[in-house]
């Protein structure tokens, strides 16, 4: 502060720093803070006739007395839980043998072959599971073939094709903050592990696991508030039934053009992420600013 | 567990195996799309019918390649127009955010971090409705007021530009921010005392050091908003960007024309994905 006051000083440099907080003031208060207060107003009130609205609570009580509502909503968050975990133990072993098995060049280039898949569009991603698992697909011919299947094996729309794909789409945001952690943890602590007697399970369970804490945390609060809000994957993989909540957002919103209802589904589901997320934080006891960073 | 620790071979090759079923899983759906780009049939499917460039430069129906598929290619227009805005916006507010969070003190300063960084944790679908919601109540306000109707208001170009910039600025600040920390303020002191003015001291010492970061920033924010979908869907008008009229048409099902699309489109990003990468590695010499 001094360095800087000392260059511009004084009252130029209150005005300076207004106008350089300008463009930050304007782009959170227009596009974050407002936005999401009016959500949250339009969310409670009741459309009475046209271009009339009047207070209520219409429509949470709606998404609570019509089961279909929270049980996407309690489906949603149980599908988002479970591919977080999944994601944590197919990425670990990953992200371990990058950070401490491999030395040198080749660490480097298998970091960077796990990154490049996700500067390409989900979309591409998930059409690439679409040609994989559909009915006139790769694995389904590839059995007939082997001969483990008689016919063609439909392994679209259901939850697993869901789950393949969102762990799929998730695997960046667990591997990298699980490969910054791990290397940050010395090779003579899990030395010294073996030294004292212990083996795999226990070098893991003691030393690895706590040291990377923080980084699975970041991983999992990232990953898990991203397969809340997806959109593409559980609607292409899924078919009709995928029901994620995601998808009754936009049925509100563009199909019915119910927008109270719309705003009411909206809020209930940032409330989840944001409370999922803090609790994550809290357990792993860590803030936001360390997290994302 | 490390290579400096002895351990029995069988696990080690187990390991290994897994490690490369991984990578394995990683990629086959990227080589898939590639592959069936070549594919002369209808479908983006088995069985394969031997290869064909139609997917690309076809010009016979229903053998409409990528280069003549005047819909798709609009889109692609339409979406390299957003993309460009939003990374000239977005690196741009995010430099002001990096100097003002990096630089200056002020009350409320880890308030105004806090909120910035929150676009991060907001779905992408509830920040696209909460815009889509409000730039509405705007427009409506204005038009019962003094009956102007604000078309940009409504869904369409301008609000896609602005709901990815809500959120793609969080990143171009983060990137900016941690570049413009490691720069040695003594540096533009010895600028300025050598005569230099504060404007000059900026451009040839500060924004030079920047430049690493602020060239990452753009690549990153370009791919994102190219390849963003959620936020997207919910404020669409007419016109649509390249993600949205892909979803459409997988939806429909589509001839491998899409495939072709994706190989070109993987091509290009993982080139800025690379390029990105070494501009950003340079800096840590």
């Amino acid at each position: 502060m001094s360095k800087t006051a000392s260059i511009t000083g004084g009252s130029a440099f209150r005005f300076g720093l207004l106008l350089l907080a300008m463009p930050l003031l304007l782009w959170l208060f227009l596009l974050v803070i407002l936005p999401h207060m009016d959500l949250f107003l339009v969310s409670m009130r009741e459309r009475i006739s046209y271009g009339k609205y009047e207070f209520s609570l219409i429509n949470y009580i709606e998404f609570f007395a019509e089961p279909l509502y929270w049980n996407t909503y309690v489906r949603t968050a149980v599908m988002s839980i479970f591919a977080t975990i999944l994601t944590l133990v197919i990425g670990f072993p990953v992200s371990y043998y990058i950070a401490k098995v491999m030395r040198g060049k080749g660490k480097n280039a298998l970091f960077l072959m796990c990154l490049i898949p996700f500067w390409v569009s989900e979309l591409v991603r998930t059409f690439g599971w679409m040609i994989l698992l559909r009915e006139s697909g790769v694995i389904s011919n590839f059995l007939q073939w082997a001969g483990i299947a008689d016919g063609p094996v439909e392994m679209l729309y259901n939850d697993a094709a869901i789950m393949v794909g969102l762990v799929y789409t998730s695997m960046l945001f667990m591997v990298v903050p699980l490969v910054s952690v791990l290397d940050s943890l010395d090779d003579s602590l899990i030395e010294a592990g073996y030294d004292l007697g212990g083996n795999a399970f226990t070098v893991t369970r003691d030393i690895v696991i706590p040291h990377a804490m923080p980084g699975i945390a970041s991983g999992c609060i990232v990953v898990f508030m991203l397969t809340l809000g997806n959109y593409l994957t559980p609607n292409l993989l899924g078919g009709k039934d995928s029901l994620w909540f995601t998808e009754q957002i936009y049925t509100q919103f563009i199909t019915r053009f119910n927008w109270e209802s719309g705003s009411a589904f909206g809020f209930l589901l940032l409330i989840l992420s944001s409370a999922i997320v803090w609790i994550g934080l809290k357990l792993s006891k860590q803030t936001l600013s360390e997290t994302v960073g | 567990m490390i290579p400096s620790i002895p351990q029995p071979k069988f696990y080690k090759g187990l390991y290994s195996s897994y490690i490369a079923l991984f990578f394995v899983y990683l990629s086959a759906p990227l080589i898939v799309v590639g592959v069936f780009a070549f594919n002369d049939s209808l479908f983006p499917s088995m069985p394969w019918e031997g290869g064909t460039l139609a997917w690309f430069f076809g010009n016979e129906d229903p053998y409409v390649g990528i280069f003549n598929d005047t819909k798709l290619l609009e889109s692609v227009g339409v979406s390299a127009f957003v993309a460009f805005w939003v990374t000239i916006l977005s690196v741009t507010v995010g430099t002001c955010n990096a100097f003002l969070f990096e630089r200056s003190k002020f009350p409320g300063k880890n308030l105004l971090y806090i909120i910035s960084l929150s676009p991060l944790v907001i779905p992408g679908v509830i920040l696209g409705i909460s815009i889509l919601v409000f730039s509405n109540a705007i427009a409506n306000g204005i038009e019962d007021s003094i009956g102007w109707d604000l078309e940009f208001l409504r869904p369409g170009l301008f609000l896609v530009i602005i709901g990815q910039f809500a959120f793609i600025t969080t990143i171009t600040t983060l990137v900016i921010s941690a570049r413009l920390r490691k720069f040695d303020v003594s540096l533009e002191e010895a600028a300025l005392n050598l005569g230099a003015t504060r404007r000059a001291a900026l451009w040839t010492i500060t924004i030079p050091f920047l430049k690493p970061a602020l060239i990452g920033a753009g690549i990153v924010a370009f791919l994102m908003s190219f390849e963003n979908f959620n936020t997207t869907l919910m404020l669409v008008g007419s016109d649509a960007p390249l993600t949205i009229a892909m979803f459409d048409r997988l939806k429909q099902g589509s001839t491998p024309v899409l495939n072709a699309l994706s190989l070109l489109l993987m091509v290009v990003s993982g080139g800025l994905a690379l390029l990105s990468v070494f501009v950003q590695r340079d800096t840590k010499n």
